[in-house]
């Protein structure tokens, strides 16, 4: 074997050797190199599809990797700066499960910020684990909930000594960070871990001027989406640990949930995005930032729409800004986000990653070009010149302080009934309610329902939002407890 | 020795023109540039390997996408003129005395560069004291503009590339924000014949149709582009490409075309059935 360094991509390479030695399949998957399906050869090509093939000694075995994805492994992991990382075909989802699960079991508590992602939330419902929320500040002007500031979450450890970890948005959807090293370093010196959801930090690793990554922060775990900024295929991610984390635990806990099936094509995205991140990834970030920075000066310059940056750090609960990231607030332009959004695609074919009910979102990353990002300024301009209007009767989004009354667990698995949705006010809920994306559950299983949360569900359905989670999906009626 | 320019017009067809010398091949930032010179059509310009014009048949294209324009406005004092590099647009234009600017934005200074260097039948005029000449991208330099043109002319490459912004919805947009009152765009609008190119011409009407009150479409022969039949948007917010066309007037300035003359600029709005259906097809969408 040579040298493993950056340079190398040992995954992919396999397949290409694997490619050369013209093995005749006797083994899934079925359609053996794309012959027992030649429309989706047609679709996808037949590159692709060869490629398409099982676990088996020359390409190692995902479950339990001892040649070319532990290589893979180990890159990654020196390129993230991580004790190890492991591949993970499940989506970032499935990272941010298993770090939970490997933390906490039935009853014990984890202290994180409410504005988390449903996947934090599904773990806990799988393991039994109790939330502490500590309250992320909320931006009154924008109408976002931030990160969480050091003093709270001290308070939060302070009242629940027993907590076994604390969980960070590094960053937040909008790009906002906590102070993390901090954070870290409070968790640690309170016997907790801390784990960070880095679905949208992948670019920490490698960029230069952005939020401190986990890692380097010092954080015990992280769920890294290397599909979003990084640059991999859908549903690819990393999960990597710190020197705390025993490999072995953690191994054995992605094992319950994730595939024996483990995607060639997930996994050689993967490999090959590392490589180029860790080779590239400076100065493809460096061109990014200057991307959203000449976006934010030219939408800034339309008037009504603020495109926010690092101006708003007040070196606690905006403790950083990734610049990368281009959140607008449209409030001002007289429409609500989503609205917004809805235009530039129906009547601009401009896709953006969400809208909510004040700001929107433009994912930027390492494959954008500045004339892409031209169309949608003057689409945006277009917007306020031929949509805009007065503010009055927009509603800001406020965080809404949850009353958590049981487990997100008791509550998903309890007896429950369905009620039309304006009965269930006072009622415990025992389902998710989210609008997504963002996927920030509005109601999670064990809260409380209040009419304040009624109303801002039936303003987001108005406006258009795509709210998802219930068993209900009209969401007509809500499962409450009996 | 033979040596052949062949540009794939679909997957399955091919034009060919057989060629002398190749005078000039370079890639900008945005696209490979190339200048050939052949027996049959002259001196020609490529990009990224896409017939952009030859010497032989520019005047049609050129003179169609000016003079229409110029002989139903009354009174054309400020124009903006997107694309256009090779400076044929420019030349037409700057034989109206009445002009008083002309804004150019093109976003490939390597274009220009060649063109005047290779290409003096269409890049003569470009040193006009009228003219300035931008050099940025088209959708942004118009977002800016309200109120202070009287005639755009769209001048634009393929909308599979660096001109697709100059195909979109906001980009039109923008155009009718930029425009006076009575103000003119007129734009190059792709074939109607092969299904690609048919396809791309439907969404560039439909996008003018919803921005523009006037949105009309007339046609040229132009023997290098694809399938050789051609075609041009005229939108408008206030006159109309027939009815407000001054016959008299334009032929009182005694300019000598070789393609255009007022009895061609009416039958050029009569389209074949099929085209006509193609456009009415979207415009009931809108």
């Amino acid at each position: 074997m040579e040298r493993l360094d950056q340079q190398r991509a040992p995954i992919y390479e396999a397949l290409e050797r694997f490619g050369k030695m013209r093995v005749v399949p006797f083994d899934v998957p079925g359609h053996k190199r794309g012959r027992g399906n030649p429309e989706l050869v047609e679709l996808l090509g037949q590159q692709c599809v060869s490629m398409d093939v099982n676990s088996m000694k020359p390409l190692d075995n995902l479950c339990h990797p001892i040649s070319v994805i532990r290589d893979a492994e180990i890159l990654a992991a020196q390129a993230f700066g991580a004790a190890h990382a492991f591949l993970m075909v499940g989506g970032t989802t499935s990272a941010v499960q298993s770090m939970i699960l490997s933390v906490a079991k039935r009853g014990e508590k984890i202290i994180l910020p409410r504005n988390v992602h449903r996947s934090v939330m599904g773990a806990m419902v799988l393991c039994g684990a109790v939330p502490v929320y500590v309250n992320p500040e909320c931006d009154h002007r924008l109408g976002i909930p931030l990160g969480m500031s050091v003093s709270a979450v001290e308070k939060a450890i302070r009242e629940n000594p027993d907590a076994k970890a604390v969980l960070v948005n590094n960053p937040t959807y909008y790009g906002i960070c906590s102070d993390l090293r901090s954070i870290v370093k409070l968790a640690h010196d309170n016997g907790m871990l801390c784990l960070a959801d880095e679905a949208h930090g992948t670019h920490f690793y490698f960029g230069e001027n952005l939020p401190v990554s986990a890692m380097a922060a010092g954080a015990d775990m992280a769920a890294v989406s290397m599909h979003k900024s990084g640059g991999s295929l859908t549903q690819s991610s990393l999960l990597l640990t710190g020197p705390a984390m025993p490999e072995g635990h953690v191994r054995q806990i992605i094992n319950l949930t994730q595939t024996t099936s483990g995607s060639y094509l997930l996994l050689s995205s993967l490999d090959i995005s590392r490589r180029n991140l860790a080779l590239r990834g400076k100065q493809e970030f460096k061109r990014v930032s200057e991307l959203a920075e000449y976006a934010r000066k030219e939408i800034n310059a339309i008037g009504g729409y603020y495109a926010f940056s690092k101006e708003l750090c007040n070196g606690d609960s905006i403790f950083d800004f990734d610049t990368t990231k281009l959140s607008v607030n449209t409030l001002d332009v007289g429409l609500a986000g989503i609205e917004v959004y809805d235009l530039l695609r129906d009547e601009y074919d401009i896709q953006i990653e969400f809208g909510d009910l004040g700001n929107i979102l433009a994912y930027l990353s390492i494959g954008d070009r500045p004339r892409e990002v031209e169309r949608l300024v003057s689409a945006l301009a277009e917007v306020r010149r031929r949509f805009g209007g007065s503010k009055a009767g927009l509603m800001q989004q406020e965080y809404i302080d949850p009353i958590v009354a049981a487990s997100p667990q008791e509550a998903f698995y309890a007896e429950k009934e369905s009620l039309p949705i304006e009965d269930t006010a006072g009622r415990i809920c025992s389902e998710f309610v989210m609008c997504y994306p963002p996927g920030i559950p509005i109601l999670a299983p064990g809260e409380r329902i209040t009419k304040e949360i009624l109303d801002y569900i039936q303003y987001a359905k108005a406006k258009g939002c795509s709210m998802t989670g219930p068993e209900d999906a009209d969401i007509l009626r809500l499962n409450v407890l009996k | 020795m033979d040596f052949w320019f062949s540009e794939a017009q679909t997957p399955n067809v091919k034009l060919s023109i057989k060629v002398d010398k190749q005078l000039f091949s370079g890639k900008s930032e945005f696209q490979r540039i190339d200048v050939f010179e052949a027996p049959e059509f002259g001196r020609f310009l490529t990009l990224d390997g896409y017939m952009m014009l030859t010497e032989k048949d520019e005047f049609i294209y050129h003179e169609m996408i000016t003079h229409v324009p110029m002989a139903v406005h009354p009174k054309v004092r400020d124009v903006l003129v997107i694309g256009a590099g090779d400076g044929g647009v420019i030349r037409e234009l700057t034989r109206y005395p009445e002009i008083e600017h002309i804004d150019m934005v093109e976003i490939d200074p390597l274009v220009v560069e060649v063109c005047k260097k290779y290409l003096p039948q269409t890049s003569c005029r470009l040193n006009d004291p009228r003219l300035t000449i931008h050099y940025e991208d088209g959708v942004r330099f118009i977002r800016s503009c309200k109120d202070q043109y009287d005639l755009i002319i769209v001048d634009s490459t393929d909308p599979f590339g660096p001109g697709e912004g100059l195909f979109t919805r906001e980009f039109y947009g923008s155009c009718y924000n930029a425009l006076r009152e009575d103000g003119i765009m007129v734009n190059q609008h792709e074939s109607p014949f092969y299904a690609e190119d048919a396809v791309a011409c439907q969404r560039a009407h439909k996008r003018i149709v919803e921005s523009f009150p006037i949105s009309r479409v007339y046609q040229a022969h132009i023997p290098t582009y694809p399938s050789g039949h051609w075609l041009f948007g005229f939108a408008s917010k206030k006159y109309h490409p027939l009815r407000d066309l001054d016959e008299t007037r334009w032929n009182m300035r005694g300019l000598t075309c070789r393609y255009y003359t007022t009895t061609l600029h009416k039958g050029a709005f009569y389209l074949p059935a099929y085209v006509e259906e193609l456009l009415r097809d979207v415009e009931q969408e809108c």
